[in-house]
């Protein structure tokens, strides 16, 4: 590949240097001697009159000549034959500098070698500016620009982007370093999104994670998330378009929770971490933007809840009694994954007194029992979020989570002549055909068991499902990949 | 001047003007679609009994569920079959 002249290299010795370094400082005199005996180049990053003592200096000002050229530590020198580049050694080492400049005893009163410094192009803070600079990288999504008088925030809430809080505004260079935090092209196509049903790319998630407040690192489980709720099997569509107030609940599980410093201790369900917060928000405005799903629109939520703002948290796998909630999704322990769930505000419930597993799951069926209605059964699943002060009753007791869940699910059993419509002086209830049967509150695997939340505290806590199976929506669980 | 990329899906909806309505049901053929909300039957039955006592003609049509939209195959058939339609949003 030939570069544009501007950042060709001039021909024989060149060395890339920043003041701002001591190895660099360390070798001066030597490119003195360089540049006494054999000619030499040096570019300078970051102080145009560094070194004092070399006249043939260049600034490399916009570090355009140290992007093109992969600089990573300085000093480096390079040797250059005919445009090419034909020899590159990095920080101080004499026997390479002599080897390279073909001139011996340099730099005799310096140590022998001495590591360099991080060059300014590869700077955390920069290298993000510089790729959308030099990188040539084309972003697919238009660019909108806001006036210099026109304050951003607002400018992003008048334009209907923002979920009511501020957002961070999706400059190039911040997408651009979103992008970094996955493997995937910026041009794949994620999911389909309702209800406009549009095509979205890696690209259209970045964005919308940045405006989420999300760190690169967590894309990968914004990404799987956005592929978990676009599917028949979750009906997204439905989700949103219900006049009920649920939405996505996200669960993630495996060492990437740990990795990107997801909580799922004290106040799991809470306000204060990041990626909590900021994950299930991302997906949100995936379903706001990309989807065109917007409250008061094809949002018809009576209600709505603080989950719909975005409600992620991870399984508090550590000290478990139980393996990971998706290997009811058939996935091993320790592969990443997310679970959504169609969810709503969990209420926490209280059990102070139980010491044994049975009398535990008492209290937990008859709280389960009045999700959505206490005479309305099998039609709605739960988050059970089981804190360690009461999961250690089980842990102790060897109660599986299956065990447990048939234990809950068998206490919630109700003749159906308590349930049907008009049955206790309530019109609302199952169908008259049904009053000869005895029922339980879930289906088979409607109860999912998460362990999560501080060490202090005999609570639980239920999140209650929305309409389930083919008419509604059933859980869905994916591996994050990278 | 901040840039900023759009996060939306830069979709330009089209407008597809709705059919005019009719002047009379005379003669016209009366889709009723009930989209499974509980008792939206009831409202629909109701409809239908109004309708068939003015000598209309009319076409029942059920969407498996409310929860999602209808299937491209019964809207297809829906305006294939009938000139206007009454949907139940009942509850």
């Amino acid at each position: 590949m030939s570069l544009h002249q501007s950042v060709a290299l001039p021909e024989g010795l060149v060395a890339v240097v920043k003041q701002d370094c001591p190895t660099c400082e360390l070798v001066v005199p030597v490119l003195e001697q360089l540049a006494n005996q054999t000619g030499l180049t040096v570019f300078s990053q970051d102080d145009p009159d560094f070194p004092a003592a070399i006249g043939n200096k260049r600034f490399d000002e916009d570090l355009s000549i140290s992007w093109h050229h992969t600089i990573e530590t300085v000093p480096t020198l390079l040797s250059v034959e005919n445009g090419k580049e034909t020899a590159r050694t990095v920080g101080w080492s004499r026997s390479h500098w002599e080897s390279i400049s073909g001139v011996s005893d340099l730099g005799t009163e310096l140590p022998d070698q001495r590591p360099g410094c991080g060059s300014l192009s590869v700077d955390p803070s920069l290298a993000a500016d510089l790729e959308l600079r030099f990188g040539g990288l084309n972003f697919s999504a238009r660019r909108v620009e806001f006036a210099a008088l026109e304050d951003t925030h607002e400018a992003l809430y008048d334009r209907g982007w923002t979920d009511g809080l501020p957002v961070i505004p999706p400059s190039e260079a911040r997408v651009l370093a979103m992008l970094r935090g996955t493997s995937r092209s910026p041009d794949e196509v994620v999911a389909t999104v309702p209800p406009d049903l549009a095509p979205c790319t890696v690209e259209k998630v970045a964005i919308n994670a940045v405006m989420a407040g999300c760190r690169p690192e967590y894309l990968p489980v914004v990404l799987a998330a956005v592929e978990a709720v676009c599917t028949e099997t979750f009906n997204m569509h439905g989700l949103l378009a219900t006049t009920m107030p649920h939405a996505p609940v996200l669960v993630v599980n495996g060492p990437i929770a740990d990795e990107i410093g997801m909580n799922s201790g004290n106040n799991a369900l809470g306000q204060g971490n990041r990626a909590n917060s900021t994950i299930g928000r991302a997906l949100q405005l995936v379903i706001r933007n990309v989807g065109g799903g917007r409250p008061g629109e094809v949002d018809r939520a009576a209600f709505g809840s603080p989950a719909k703002v975005g409600f992620c948290f991870a399984e508090r796998e550590s000290d478990s009694p139980w393996p990971p909630v998706s290997t009811m999704y058939g996935f091993e322990p320790g592969t990443n994954t997310v679970l959504a769930f169609p969810g709503e505000a969990p209420r926490n419930l209280v059990d102070q007194l139980s010491r044994d597993p049975d009398s535990l799951a008492r209290t937990y069926a008859v709280n389960l029992i009045s999700i959505q209605h206490p005479k309305l059964v099998l039609g709605f699943d739960a988050i059970l979020a089981v804190a360690p002060d009461h999961s250690r009753v089980f842990g102790e007791a060897g109660w599986s989570r299956e065990q447990l869940a048939e234990r809950i699910t068998e206490l919630t059993v109700r003749p159906g002549s308590e349930l049907i419509r008009g049955a206790g002086a309530i019109p609302e209830g199952i169908p008259e055909a049904m009053k000869d049967l005895d029922l339980p509150k879930f289906r088979p695997n409607g109860l999912h068991i998460v362990h999560c939340g501080g060490a202090a505290g005999l609570f639980s806590a239920i999140i209650g499902g929305w309409v389930n199976g083919d008419m509604g929506s059933n859980p869905v669980c994916v591996e994050i990949t990278p | 001047m901040t840039k900023v990329l759009d996060p939306t899906n830069e979709a330009t909806p089209t407008d597809i003007p709705r059919v005019a309505r009719p002047e009379s049901l005379e003669g016209l053929t009366v889709g009723l679609l009930d989209i499974s909300k509980p008792r939206g039957d009831r409202f629909l039955d109701r409809i239908e009994e109004r309708l068939v006592e003015r000598g209309l003609r009319v076409e029942r049509f059920r969407k498996p569920t409310f929860t999602k939209p209808a299937p491209v195959d019964l809207r297809h058939e829906i305006a294939t079959k009938c000139d206007v339609v009454i949907e139940a949003l009942a509850d």
